[in-house]
C-alpha cells in the first residue's frame, strides 16, 4: 500500500546540513499497522511527512496505492491527499469550530456535497465514540477527546491509509491504550493501512504488525516484529524483552532464549528440564502479548549438557544465543 | 456660547467624525485584510512564497507607516484631490485616513494570521485542501479573535487621526476641539468634545471586546 524506496531529504540551515532521511526503503502492506521507533531527531517525524509530501523528498520514490506521489502536478497531489489521512501529536483541530465543524471541514476540502455531509458527519461521531458532544469546542474536550476528533476528520474521505504523527504522545498512559485500541480496531474493521512514527515502544508493542527503529535517518532493522525478536542483536528485541548486560555463571552455560507464537505458549521450560534431568534457572526475562504475537524471552543458566539443551531448545523452535 | 449652540455644534462634529471613522474603517478593513493576507502568504516559506514580493510590500508598508500622520495627510492632496476631486471637507479627508490606516491594520493583520499553529495550516494541506481554502477556512476563519481585536485598534487609531482633518477642513470632534476650544478659549466646548470622544471611543472597544469574546473558543 506504501512503498517507499531510496528516500533521502536534507535540510539546511544556516550552512549546516542535516541528513533528516538518509536512505529509506519501507513496505507498508495493505492491512499492515506499520510502526517506525525512534528518538527524537531520528529523522521519523521528516519521513512521514514526506509520506504526504508535506515535505518534498530530495531523491527517492513515494508510492501510495501504487501512485507515484514525487510524479504528480498540484492538483493532483491534493486529490491524491484525499485518500491518505493524517493524525497530529497536537491534534490540529480548528478552535473556532466544533467536533461536528472540525470533521465537516474535511468533507467541505474534497467537496462532498451539503447535503450528504451531515449523514456522514454522525456516522464519523459514532465512529470514533465522540456521540453526544459533537457541538463542543476543540477546547472544552480533553486530549482523548480531540484525538479521537482528529482521527474521524482523518477518515472523513475514506482514505485507505492512516499516517499518524505521534498521536498518543500527548496523552496520558490510560488514554494512550484507548487511542491504540481505537486505531487497531479501525484497522480491523476498515482494513485500514496505517503507518505511525513513536518514540514509546509500548505503541509498537500494543499495536504494530510491523516495525522499524530508526536512528540517523537510516533504518537500523525493519521487518515484522516477530522476525525482528528472532533477530540476534535486534534493538528492538532489546528494548521490548530488556534482560541486562550478562554476566558469567560459574559452571553455567548463560543463553538468551527468544519464543514467539505457539513456542511461547508451550512448557518448553518444563519439558527442557524433564527432558535433561536438568536444572533450569531463569535470571531474567517474560512473555509479553503483542499485537502482532505472543513472545518471551528468557535469560537461561544451564546446567549439565549445554550444547544438548540448546539444541533441544532450537528444535523446539527457539532462538537461543550464547551469552557467557 | 449657550450650552444649547454647544450641543449642536457636537452634534455635527459627531456626524462628521462618525462618517469619517466610518467608511475608511470600511475601506480599512478590506485593504489591511488584502495586504495583510498577502504579507502571510508571501512571506519566506509562506503558502504562496515569494521573498522579493514580500520584502517590496514590507517596505511599502513600512515607510506608510513611518510618516506622521499630519505630513501624510498634506503628501497626499495630488492623489486626494484625483480620487475625491477636492482635497477639502470630509469626503477628502477620508483618503489620507484609509491610506494612513491600511498599512497599520495590514500588520496587524499580519500578527494575527501567524498565530494560527502551523501544524494546524499542515493539517489542512494533509486533507488536500486549497490554498484558498487554508486562506479563507483556516487562516481567516481562525485567526477571528484576532483580527476582531485589531480592527477595534484600528478604529480608535481611526478616531485620533481624524481629529487631524481639520488640517484639510474635514470637520469632525477633533477638530471642533481645535477651532473652538483650543483656537477661540471657548472652554465648554472643548469639555464637550472630550468627553463625547471618550465616550465614542468607549463604545468601540465595548463592542470590539464584546464580539471578540463571542468569536473566541481557546
Amino acid at each position: 500500500m506504501i512503498e517507499i524506496t531510496g528516500l533521502r531529504k536534507t535540510y539546511r540551515s544556516r550552512g549546516r546540513e542535516v541528513r533528516a532521511v538518509d536512505g529509506v526503503d519501507l513496505t507498508v502492506g495493505e492491512g499492515d499497522v506499520f510502526g517506525v521507533l525512534g528518538q527524537s531527531g531520528a529523522g521519523k517525524s521528516t519521513l512521514l511527512r514526506c509520506v504526504n509530501m508535506l515535505e518534498r523528498p530530495d531523491e527517492g520514490r513515494i508510492a501510495v496505492g501504487g501512485v507515484d506521489l514525487t510524479a504528480l502536478n498540484r492538483r493532483r497531489l491534493r486529490l491524491a491527499r484525499h485518500g491518505i489521512g493524517m493524525i497530529h501529536q497536537h491534534f490540529a483541530l480548528l478552535s473556532s469550530r466544533t467536533v461536528a465543524g472540525n470533521i465537516a471541514f474535511a468533507l467541505e476540502v474534497t467537496g462532498e456535497p451539503r447535503a450528504a455531509r451531515k449523514a456522514r458527519v454522525s456516522e464519523l461521531i459514532e465512529l470514533v465514540g465522540l456521540g453526544g458532544r459533537e457541538d463542543a469546542y476543540p477546547s472544552q474536550l480533553s486530549g482523548g477527546q480531540k484525538q479521537r476528533v482528529g482521527i474521524a476528520r482523518a477518515l472523513a474521505a475514506r482514505p485507505k491509509v492512516l499516517l499518524s504523527d505521534e498521536a498518543t504522545s500527548a496523552l496520558d498512559p490510560e488514554t494512550t491504550d484507548s487511542i491504540l485500541r481505537l486505531l487497531l480496531d479501525l484497522n480491523q474493521r476498515l482494513g485500514l493501512t496505517i503507518l505511525l512514527i513513536t518514540h514509546e515502544m509500548g505503541v509498537v508493542k500494543k499495536i504494530c504488525h510491523s516495525a522499524a527503529v530508526m536512528r540517523d535517518g537510516k533504518f537500523l532493522e525493519s521487518g515484522p516484529v516477530a522476525d525482528l525478536l528472532h533477530r540476534p542483536g535486534s534493538s528492538l528485541a532489546r528494548d521490548i524483552f530488556p534482560l541486562g548486560a550478562p554476566s558469567p555463571v560459574s559452571g553455567q552455560t548463560v543463553v538468551d532464549v527468544t519464543v514467539s507464537g505457539s513456542v511461547a505458549d508451550s512448557p518448553l521450560l518444563s519439558a527442557l528440564s524433564r527432558e535433561f534431568s536438568s536444572d533450569v534457572r531463569i535470571l531474567s526475562g517474560s512473555v509479553e502479548t503483542l499485537a502482532a504475537t505472543r513472545a518471551g524471552r528468557w535469560r537461561l543458566a544451564l546446567t549439565g549438557d549445554a550444547a544438548g539443551q540448546i539444541e533441544f531448545l532450537r528444535t523446539a523452535g527457539a532462538q537461543v544465543e550464547v551469552v557467557a | 456660547m449657550t450650552w444649547s449652540e454647544v450641543f449642536d455644534l457636537l452634534g455635527v462634529g459627531l456626524q462628521e467624525t462618525a462618517w469619517m471613522v466610518f467608511v475608511s474603517t470600511v475601506l480599512t478593513a478590506l485593504g489591511g485584510l488584502l495586504l495583510g493576507v498577502l504579507l502571510v502568504l508571501t512571506a519566506p516559506g509562506g503558502l504562496l512564497s515569494a521573498p522579493p514580493l514580500y520584502s517590496v510590500l514590507g517596505l511599502i508598508v513600512n515607510i506608510t507607516r513611518s510618516l506622521p500622520f499630519i505630513i501624510l495627510l498634506v503628501a497626499v492632496i495630488p492623489f486626494t484631490r484625483a480620487v475625491v476631486g477636492t482635497t477639502i471637507g470630509t469626503d477628502a479627508a477620508i483618503v489620507p485616513l484609509t491610506i494612513g490606516a491600511i498599512p497599520f491594520f495590514a500588520r496587524i493583520v499580519e500578527a494575527a494570521l501567524r498565530e494560527v499553529p502551523n501544524d494546524v495550516i499542515a493539517a489542512a494541506t494533509a486533507m488536500g485542501a486549497t490554498r484558498t481554502q487554508i486562506v479563507g477556512k483556516v487562516l481567516l476563519r481562525e485567526a477571528r479573535p484576532g483580527l476582531v481585536a485589531g480592527l477595534t485598534i484600528t478604529v480608535i487609531a481611526l478616531v485620533g487621526y481624524s481629529a487631524m482633518a481639520g488640517v484639510v477642513g474635514g470637520g469632525g470632534l477633533g477638530d471642533l476641539a481645535i477651532r473652538y476650544g483650543y483656537q477661540r478659549f471657548e472652554t465648554e466646548v472643548m469639555i464637550a468634545t472630550v468627553a463625547a470622544l471618550v465616550v465614542f471611543v468607549q463604545l468601540v472597544q465595548v463592542a470590539g471586546d464584546l464580539v471578540v469574546r463571542r468569536l473566541s473558543h481557546k
